[in-house]
């Protein structure tokens, strides 16, 4: 701390900023982007740690490793094996930090910070101060989740989604005490992080657009972020509100979500609440949240796969359709994670409807895609693979959700390794894929270096080859029957072989996938940090890309650009249009005297 | 400790290995004068027939999985309706196994042929609108004929159960389960949580439980303080007590005057009649027994958090909730030693499982479940007894032959109903 200090001092002598204000309590929307980035990897290596100890257990159950006690302590590994507690513990934060803190702060934040203001051409975010403390909450909220993991009486134990009774009652599990506190703490800051930064994100494009720059000259990027912010400033304040009805009924003796419960011998006089309110409450915001994922990756994508294919992307006014119809729906399909609650069946069938609309907008924009790399000249960086594997499982995990949409299939697979695989390749591969590929692509924007595209190669081919490897049997664990959380398979062997035959085997080949998988991720953490200080050093326009923000210096400088912000006279997407010389012409070069817009 | 040192070092070698190898690569582009940002022709390439390999390799796998472990490992299902619910997963798994495999060959094949090579230029090709709507109308015209199947085999899974059904109440509590038949007149006695003791763990309403849980109240049962000493207790001025046990023991007999006058509500408006919908409830906690060819209407009820019913084999599955009742109603269509038959597996029982996580030994949660053909279920239903203690079927020695001669009757006319040609 002293020698920070101090290097902070020095700093402010010779500079106009101090280091502080420069890296710490930055209000520069660049170095906020490089911020919620670098978080975002630290989370997400911890969260693949967890996954990586509760796959050990799964497949070789019982067996001890002494890695564990390393890593767990004595008391949630004694000799070498998972505590049964602590193993839905750590599934419990593995689920939390993959989807709250790295696909949505990490994505939205990055992404979001990095590229509004440079490809809309505005000098930084609407409000820097606000987006600052966007950050910091979501610095402290990481920290506190960090720091239930470590609690005597365990982390939250019951599920990401976290239903009452069960986290409402330390007598039913013990991590559903301080841990469980913490983690409402923790995602109560989350939550307003990310409602700050949403409402920033939303003032911005709507208001600080450059000359030129209409709604519909806007990188699809743009949209997808928008759309995101949107659904998250929706849909957020209510999982806020499940949030604060769950505490009061810990610590004020309220009942929203408790009634005639009696647990560890203990009669409660809750009367009256109803824990299904706690499940549409959640799920009105989970449900929108799997976009809130989603989208940014899609919108990355749709950047990526067109500037590599040098062709513009097929269909623009129809992928914006498809956000807006895929944001709107969102909001009214979130039922479909409650069919066998005991909700109304009527209920049910609406929802089943509204669900399977979905599949609407999410075909058309495969089929753009497709059509979009359909006589393209496509260069393969590695963003442009990246984006590539995520139009694949964005298919695989897309065509399994009309399975589990279809409220009476649904009753056979609720809550079995299906459901598990299914949110798994649309979010921990898509998605995922989609976040790898925008750092590849933005790399040199954000750090003025290039990364190595053949660690790159790598990289991705072991990724994708270890995504499928874990996810893709799944899928058939799940149709045998496995309820997804438990601890150990092995209670099938007493009724029914051949599944628990299946299990077994299954479950071996996963993990040794998703070891190796974790493993290979090593490529791309050395691959970053190696380049950040070592990289060839990047030019301005790496990719030949048209939009705004390869128009600014490779160093960062308050403002973006030097000297008057650029005018817009065209799409972003004039690739290899006929009758140009070269075969990109970016956004800032006016058209030509009797040229077409597209 | 001598195996942490190893993998340490083998990292470490690895990241250094690393480090060297991207070294050398910098190095000989320098060389070769070639940036990260300008992709040569060669990894391109590379990168092209990566696709197609890896398409290979996806549907290999894939078609690998469908062959060695297809979803049959569940065995057929085993009930009326899970016929329904597989016919319609089949259609469904079809569908979209075809879209799988379509969609992605297209991809990764337009990702191999349309690499970039020299002097070609891609084609600009913005949009089309006749071939947008094509891809929007045929999605819709499959999605519709999915939308209206699933719906009829929901409507038919989710509405009122027959008059004939059988009721059965499943009750789930931290780890397990049990089951109470509805007995001779086929209605589930009442209920209340406030009920339950150690005489009367599923809290069922009678007159005498309902006195037996307010003196319970009133005067304590055993590890339990009742009101009377409570409230001794927080008048003695010679019990030297630190604030907080006051303040705990006060918060103890405000929630147990509470829970009295409730009960003592309950006791006033009780009417006695309902006595005997209990008493031929019979319970029965190691395994839940159901007969061929019945149908039956389950309700489910959770004593602390939510658990879910689960029948894998039935295809079943509804939500325990505290506080709340649901439903769920099936009708088997093997028996156990059928079923055996059929999977080839002479240990194959019909189980019960939780799939709502619920705890640290939710994995352990399990009960289960026999389906007898008409005369074992009927031998079964002789060695059980009801919640007052006289047998399940209780004919006067007289007319017993008689009456279970008939009762054998109507189990084999149901068991018929279901027997597969």
């Amino acid at each position: 701390m002293a020698a920070l200090a101090q290097g902070a001092h020095q700093g402010h002598d010779h500079h106009e900023e101090s280091f502080v204000s420069k890296y710490i309590f930055s209000h520069d929307h660049k170095m906020i982007s490089k911020q919620f980035l670098l978080t975002a990897i630290f989370m997400g290596i911890v969260a693949m740690m967890l996954s990586i100890f509760f796959r050990l257990q799964l497949a070789w159950p019982g067996e001890s490793s002494d890695f564990l006690t390393t890593f767990l302590g004595e008391r949630w590994a004694p000799e070498g094996i998972l505590n049964q507690d602590m193993y839905l513990g750590i599934v419990t934060i593995h689920g939390t930090i993959m989807v709250f803190f790295v696909l949505t702060g990490g994505l939205s934040g990055t992404f979001a910070n990095l590229l509004i203001p440079l490809q809309l051409g505005a000098r930084d975010m609407a409000s820097g101060m606000l987006n600052m403390l966007s950050y910091w909450l979501f610095a402290v909220s990481s920290i506190i989740m960090l720091v239930s993991l470590f609690v005597e009486t365990g982390p939250a134990m019951a599920g990401w989604t976290i239903y009452p009774p069960l986290s409402a009652l330390p007598q039913a599990v013990s991590g559903s005490g301080l841990g469980m506190t913490l983690w409402l703490v923790s995602m109560t800051l989350f939550i307003a992080s990310s409602l700050i930064g949403g409402l920033n994100y939303i003032v911005t494009v709507i208001n600080l657009r450059t000359k030129g720059m209409t709604m519909t000259r806007m990188p699809l990027t743009i949209w997808a972020i928008l759309v995101t912010a949107i659904l998250g400033v929706l849909s957020f304040p209510v999982l806020l509100s499940a949030a604060l009805l769950l505490l009061m009924d810990r610590t004020m003796g309220t009942s929203f979500y408790l009634s005639d419960i009696i647990v560890g011998g203990e009669m409660l006089d809750n009367v009256g609440g109803s824990p299904i309110l706690y499940q549409h409450l959640f799920w009105f915001l989970g449900h929108p949240e799997v976009y809130i994922v989603l989208l940014p990756a899609l919108g990355l994508s749709s950047e990526i796969i067109s500037t590599n294919a040098r062709k513009p992307i097929f269909g623009y006014r129809a992928m914006i359709g498809s956000i807006l119809a895929i944001g709107f729906l969102s909001f009214i399909v979130w039922g479909h994670h409650m069919f066998v609650t005991g909700m109304n069946p009527f209920l049910g069938s609406v929802f089943v409807f509204t669900t399977l609309l979905i599949a609407i907008p999410s075909a058309v924009k495969v089929f753009n895609y497709i059509t979009t790399l359909w006589r393209g000249s496509i260069v393969y960086t590695p963003a442009m693979l990246f984006a590539i594997g995520l139009v694949s499982t964005f298919i695989t995990g897309g065509v399994t959700g009309i399975i589990l949409a279809d409220s009476a299939l649904d009753i056979s697979v609720h809550d079995t390794y299906f459901v598990v695989a299914h949110f798994h390749v649309v979010m921990g591969l898509s998605a995922i894929f989609g976040m790898f590929a925008g750092v590849y692509h933005w790399f040199p924007k954000m750090y003025g270096k290039m990364m190595n595209n053949r660690l790159g190669y790598a990289h991705f081919w072991i990724t994708i080859i270890c995504g499928y490897g874990v996810f893709l049997p799944m899928h058939f664990v799940g149709l045998g029957g496995a309820p997804r959380r438990y601890y150990d398979y092995s209670v099938y062997e007493l009724f029914n072989q051949s599944s628990f035959d299946m299990m077994l085997d299954l479950n071996v080949i996963i993990s040794i996938f998703a070891i190796v998988g974790g493993l290979g991720q090593g490529l791309f953490f050395f691959n970053f940090f190696y380049s950040v200080f070592r990289g060839q050093k990047s030019p301005q326009n790496p990719w030949n890309s048209n939009t705004l923000e390869w128009t600014t210096p490779v160093e960062h400088i308050h403002g973006n650009w030097p000297g008057d912000l650029p005018t817009v006279h065209r799409w972003p997407y004039d690739y290899s249009k006929p009758g140009m010389e070269e075969d990109f012409v970016p956004q800032i070069v006016p058209l030509k005297e009797g040229e077409e817009e597209h | 400790m001598g195996s942490k040192l190893i993998i340490l070092l083998v990292i470490i070698l690895a990241v250094l290995a690393i480090a060297q190898l991207v070294r050398v690569n910098e190095l000989t582009a320098k060389h070769a004068k070639r940036k990260e940002e300008d992709i040569p022709h060669r990894d391109n390439i590379f990168n092209a027939n990566m696709m197609l390999a890896f398409m290979i390799f996806l549907y290999v796998g894939f078609i690998w999985l469908i062959v060695k472990y297809g979803y049959m490992e569940m065995g057929p299902p085993a009930t009326v309706h899970g016929e329904g619910i597989d016919w319609l997963m089949n259609l469904n798994l079809v569908i979209i196994t075809v879209v799988f495999f379509l969609t992605n060959t297209l991809l990764f094949m337009f990702a191999w042929k349309y690499v970039k090579r020299p002097g070609v230029k891609a084609f600009y090709y913005p949009h089309n609108n006749k071939l947008e709507m094509i891809w929007t109308v045929i999605p819709a015209a499959v999605l519709a004929v999915i939308i209206i199947l699933g719906l009829r085999t929901w409507n038919d899974i989710t509405t009122k159960a027959s008059p004939e059904s059988e009721n059965i109440e499943i009750f789930s509590y931290q780890f397990g389960w049990t089951a109470r038949y509805s007995g001779q007149n086929n209605q589930l006695g009442k209920f209340d949580y406030k009920l339950t003791t150690a005489e009367n763990q599923y809290g069922l309403m009678t007159k005498e439980n309902i006195e037996a849980a307010l003196e319970g109240m009133r005067v304590g049962s055993p590890g339990q303080e009742g009101i009377q000493l409570l409230e001794e207790k927080l008048n003695d001025p010679k019990l030297v007590m630190a604030r907080s046990e006051r303040d705990e023991l006060r918060e103890e007999l405000d929630r147990k005057e509470r829970m009295a006058r409730l009960l003592e509500a309950m006791s006033i408006t009780y009417n006695d009649s309902l006595d005997q919908l209990v008493n031929d409830d019979v319970i029965v906690g190691d395994s839940l027994v159901l007969l061929k060819g019945q149908q039956y209407n389950f309700s489910f009820r959770s004593k602390d958090v939510i658990h879910s019913a689960y029948f894998p084999h039935f295809r079943a599955q509804m939500n325990t909730v505290p506080g709340m009742t649901t439903y769920f109603k099936l009708q088997p269509i093997y028996t156990s030693q059928e079923m055996k038959t059929l999977m080839k597996d002479d240990n194959f029982e019909y189980i019960l499982m939780c799939n709502k996580i619920c705890g640290g030994s939710h994995y352990k949660m399990k009960m289960a479940v026999r389906v007898l053909g008409p005369e074992e279920y009927l031998a079964w239903q002789k060695t059980k007894t009801t919640y007052d203690g006289s047998p399940w079927l209780n004919f006067s020695e007289s007319e017993r032959a008689e009456k279970e001669a008939e009762l054998l009757e109507r189990y084999r006319s149901i068991a018929a109903s279901v027997a597969k040609k």
